[in-house]
């Protein structure tokens, strides 16, 4: 992927969330990659994890360090080939990253929502991306495409608008949070609200931030990123300052200084609001919970083809879970493959390059680029 | 397409719903679907396999055969296949016995360890049977319960299974001439029809 620019749209007609209020009206921000065909047909909806945002594949300027989140997957010649495919990467909203959301500033008191921005669930943002889809005049998506709690995204179109995607693909992801999960989300959420510098949620009037809670909060979700084995891996006990030696400073290992950094990286560029809401927004995600609580009886009323990934470290999104979306796909009779990728790197094996999972999605995404229909 | 194959598209009915146990490279169910509006799932677990599978558009799901098919529930499939697989599974008799539980009726190829060639080898070189079509040491064989046709329809018997079809391939002479008369010594492939 070359240069490319983000783009804004404000939508005015209200959104009807699903706890019950409505937004008057918001912003979505989002990149597209690639061109849309005359028949509007080769359009791939790219849904972003918990700290994920619009910014996919390629860079801003030239000069920039890193291109976006996902730009191993997506650009030229790429599994999410952007010679065939015309990509579209929203911020969703509640995001922190131009979308509207806690940081912006709520119409009713001119000060920023903060705490008493709605709280959203997944179906809210598939409505406000169906809205993005009638902005560009897609009709039908060739593929939507998310790992994790995008895939949430990526199911949920599949039964909020059966006939408005061809294929669902959902890499690392669950019909829903296991209680372990949910822990490990309040636990990150605990971090941030009892950091002193939380105000209640009010910090940017405050002018405050409470960037150690939410450095915190990163540095739980980032070991449950990772695998025992990646992290073994990569720092094993290796110190970076002091030793063992008596009379010798106090030790560092390398583990605590690197989970610090991203901890701290991580809460320079990323709103503590945004981020307890994004993670309630998973932990209140329950697919079937509107069906009986039966997946099968969920899944029945998809219209698409599935692939199902998973990453044999992750333990966060766990292989299993992504098994029982298979057998209830399998039970419902509906198209679906799955498979288990080999990889010590835990959850975060869905951002990273793998050869035999850049081989399957490149080879299912070519078969969904040629395909009649 | 593989003789045995053919063989077993003739047995599945149009239509129907195929569970495919180890499907390879999903050229069964690719026909299946092709030829029969088929539709079902393969399971596999070679990655590249896999891959090919995708490919073509099959259904593939990674599973392993030994870990059981206790995700599928009784009856939910018409017909369900395994070709050329029974001889790597740890517990071939139980595998058999949930294909019985998952489909109506199932249909299994395997290699016939009983085929002349094979008892030739063994008998008067004295050592385990390498040929083409079962290329492998016996130390690295994924082929770990060989049997006859004459050992499976003993297993049939005990089980109470009941044979629907039987067919026996032998693509090189003389075994293409001879396994109508003596399937148990010519035959080198077995295709089996099975039911409750």
């Amino acid at each position: 992927m070359g240069l490319v620019t983000p783009k804004r749209h404000r939508f005015i007609e209200p959104l009807a969330l699903a706890c019950g209020r409505v937004l008057q009206d918001y912003t979505l921000v989002y990149e597209t990659y690639g061109t849309l065909n005359a028949q509007k047909s080769n359009a791939v909806l790219i849904c972003h994890a918990l700290s994920g945002h619009h910014h996919a594949a390629g860079r801003y300027r030239p000069e920039d360090k890193r291109p976006g989140w996902w730009d191993h997957y997506i650009g030229p010649g790429k599994p999410i080939d952007t010679n065939a495919f015309f990509v579209v990467a929203p911020n969703n909203l509640g995001g922190c990253h131009g979308s509207t959301g806690p940081v912006s500033i709520n119409p009713d008191t001119g000060k920023p929502w903060g705490p008493d921005f709605p709280s959203l669930r997944v179906r809210d943002w598939v409505h406000s991306q169906a809205r993005l889809a009638d902005l560009l005049g897609i009709e039908q998506w060739a593929a939507v495409i998310g790992g994790s709690l995008g895939g949430m995204q990526a199911m949920r179109w599949s039964l909020e608008y059966p006939e408005r995607l061809r294929h669902c693909v959902v890499i690392a992801s669950a019909m829903k949070l296991s209680a372990q999960n949910i822990a490990f989300n309040e636990t990150a959420r605990q971090a941030i609200t009892s950091d002193p510098d939380f105000c209640e949620g009010r910090y940017l009037e405050r002018e405050k931030l409470p960037r150690r809670g939410l450095a915190v909060a990163r540095m739980i979700g980032h070991i449950t990123y990772l695998s025992d084995d990646g992290l073994g891996r990569r720092f094993g006990r290796e110190l970076r300052t002091g030793s063992f030696q008596q009379g010798a400073e106090e030790v560092e290992f390398q583990i605590q200084s690197y989970l610090r950094h991203q901890g701290d990286t991580f809460s320079n560029s990323f709103d503590p609001n945004t981020y307890i809401l994004m993670t309630r927004a998973l932990d209140y995600f329950d697919l079937a919970r509107e069906y009986g609580d039966d997946p099968v009886a969920a899944f029945a009323n998809a219209r698409c083809r599935f692939l199902l990934v998973s990453f044999t470290s992750d333990w966060r999104f766990a292989p299993q879970r992504s098994r029982e979306i298979a057998d209830a796909l399998m039970h419902a009779n509906m198209p679906v493959s799955y498979v288990e990728i080999e990889s010590a790197m835990g959850h975060d094996a869905f951002l990273l390059p793998n050869k035999r999972y850049e081989n399957i999605f490149l080879a299912h995404m070519q078969r969904v680029a040629e395909e009649k229909f | 397409m593989r003789i045995d194959l053919d063989v077993i598209q003739e047995w599945i009915a149009h239509g129907s719903c195929v569970l495919d146990l180890g499907c390879g490279d999903g050229a069964l169910l690719e026909q299946l679907g092709k030829n029969k509006a088929v539709t079902g799932y393969g399971l596999e677990i070679d990655p590249g396999q896999i891959t090919r599978c995708v490919e073509r558009g099959v259904n593939v799901v990674e599973q392993n055969l030994d870990a059981g098919l206790g995700n599928f529930s009784d009856g939910s499939f018409d017909t369900v296949v395994m070709t050329q697989a029974l001889q790597t599974l740890r517990h071939p008799h139980l595998v058999v016995e949930e294909m019985l539980r998952v489909g109506r009726d199932c249909i299994i190829t395997f290699p016939n360890f009983g085929q002349w060639k094979a008892r030739w080898h063994l008998a008067f070189s004295g050592r385990m049977p390498v040929s083409d079509l079962l290329p492998y040491e016996w130390y690295n064989t994924p082929n770990i319960h060989f049997c006859t046709f004459g050992d499976f329809e003993v297993l049939c018997r005990e089980r109470s299974w009941t044979i629907l079809h039987r067919q026996v391939v032998c693509e090189s002479m003389p075994g293409g001439l001879l396994k109508e008369y003596l399937p148990n010594l010519f035959g080198e492939t077995a295709i089996y029809h099975l039911t409750r």
